[in-house]
């Protein structure tokens, strides 16, 4: 969003926020949206107020508390600044956390107000989990969306969370087709405090998750898409001199280590022995497109096959 | 008067009383005694459900460890050549493998 739209006073995303990014696909800010937005993101959709889920759908598109965009729209025009989401887009942390992301001018892809009801709204009255999936379908661009996760509420154990699974997001799969894995080890639930914005690329593999508590879980999403090459768009002042320097590798010492190339070669623990290898090239590859810089490698893993004489 | 039995319908008696318990393991590797990284349930019985994520550690550590168990593997992933030019792309869980038990029902 430009500044005209987001105030002064953006905060910016660090190196090492992105190389998580980079590396796991996500980005959480716990309680980043204060308490007194919440409540009224909660109250003006009419949360609640239904006795079923048609019902409180019909109320919360009636509200005009989350309005009808059309895809394609700029983000600085979607939401006018004095709504309530128009202000949460325009806090300093958000608004620089896309900005870090998808640039100073990104499209509203679509928003969503997803709802997951107790079992005492569900047939039978049993709860149930939505399928593990990828968003949208096969999509194998270098350039990214972001999808934002807002938690207006407390979600506990019980209210289930959106599960996903940390580095997943450059795995090329057409949307449901992953819905046959149940579970894969380092799967994580969101289980946070009010106002908890999770930071996604579209490529995460995700899910809702049982909600088995007696309150309706409130997460709202926008999809975010750059009108630019998205580089450097962060505050890199933090990148080490040494940041395209190697280290000795499998035979190691005590040498420190930069910090970002350790993130990008962090395995998952759902990796498999030979792709996780490529899930590290993945990760170089991405940071390199962030950079705008192919000199970049960590732990050689992209020096060595480029070793070749043509 | 000879008493005609329905065999069709006795055979499908003895049919119904068995029903198929699936489950699914993805490891670390092609190895069945290598770690499970992913895994899924599907219960023929209806007596169980399982739902996407609600699990976070597996139910055996490795593959080998689910036939020890009385699992029986009827179906592994292939091992498939690499695409020229898409060496480095990743997509699906590569090492799947399908075990059932039959149970008796009823």
């Amino acid at each position: 969003m430009d500044k005209a739209a987001t105030g002064d006073a953006t905060k910016l995303l660090n190196s090492t926020q992105m190389a998580e990014f980079a590396a796991r696909g996500f980005v959480r800010m716990d309680g980043v949206v204060p308490d007194d937005l919440n409540r009224a993101f909660l109250d003006e959709l009419g949360a609640g107020e239904a006795s079923e889920p048609a019902g409180q759908y019909r109320l919360a598109r009636q509200s005009g508390a989350v309005p009808a965009v059309p895809a394609g729209t700029p983000l600085a025009n979607a939401y006018q600044p004095d709504t309530t989401v128009g202000k949460i887009v325009r806090l300093p942390e958000v608004s620089g956390a896309i900005q870090s992301l998808v640039g100073t001018s990104p499209l509203l892809d679509h928003h969503f107000l997803h709802m997951t009801f107790p079992p005492r709204f569900m047939p039978g009255g049993r709860a149930t989990a939505q399928h593990t999936h990828q968003d949208s379908t096969i999509d194998p661009r270098s350039a990214f969306d972001v999808q934002i996760m807002y938690f207006p509420q407390r979600v506990t154990a019980s209210m289930g969370g959106t599960r996903f699974i940390p580095g997943s997001h450059f795995r090329i799969v057409s949307e449901a087709a992953v819905a046959r894995y149940q579970n894969i080890r380092g799967q994580q639930r969101v289980i946070c405090e009010p106002g908890t914005m999770l930071f996604m690329h579209m490529g995460i593999w995700h899910g809702g998750g049982m909600n088995e508590s007696d309150a309706v879980r409130y997460m709202f999403k926008i999809r975010l898409a750059p009108t630019e090459r998205q580089v450097r768009l962060w505050d890199d002042s933090d990148l080490g001199n040494d940041h395209f320097e190697q280290r000795p590798i499998f035979w190691t010492g005590d040498e420190a280590r930069d910090p970002i190339h350790a993130i990008l070669t962090r395995p998952e623990p759902w990796f498999e022995a030979d792709t996780g290898r490529l899930e590290y090239i993945n990760r170089i590859r991405f940071w390199r497109y962030l950079l705008g810089d192919d000199r970049f490698d960590a732990d050689y893993w992209m020096t060595r096959i480029e070793n070749e004489f043509l | 008067m000879i008493q005609r039995i329905n065999p069709t319908t006795e055979a499908r008696k003895r049919v119904t009383r068995v029903r198929q318990q699936v489950m699914v393991l993805y490891l670390s590797s092609s190895a069945l005694d290598s770690g499970v990284v992913g895994w899924a349930f599907y219960d023929g019985t209806g007596n169980q459900r399982h739902a996407p994520g609600a699990q976070d550690e597996p139910p055996y550590r490795t593959g080998l460890g689910a036939m020890e168990d009385g699992w029986r593997l009827i179906q592994a992933s292939p091992l498939v050549s690499h695409i020229a030019g898409q060496e480095f792309r990743t997509d699906y869980l590569k090492y799947e493998f399908f075990f059932e038990k039959l149970v008796q029902y009823g």
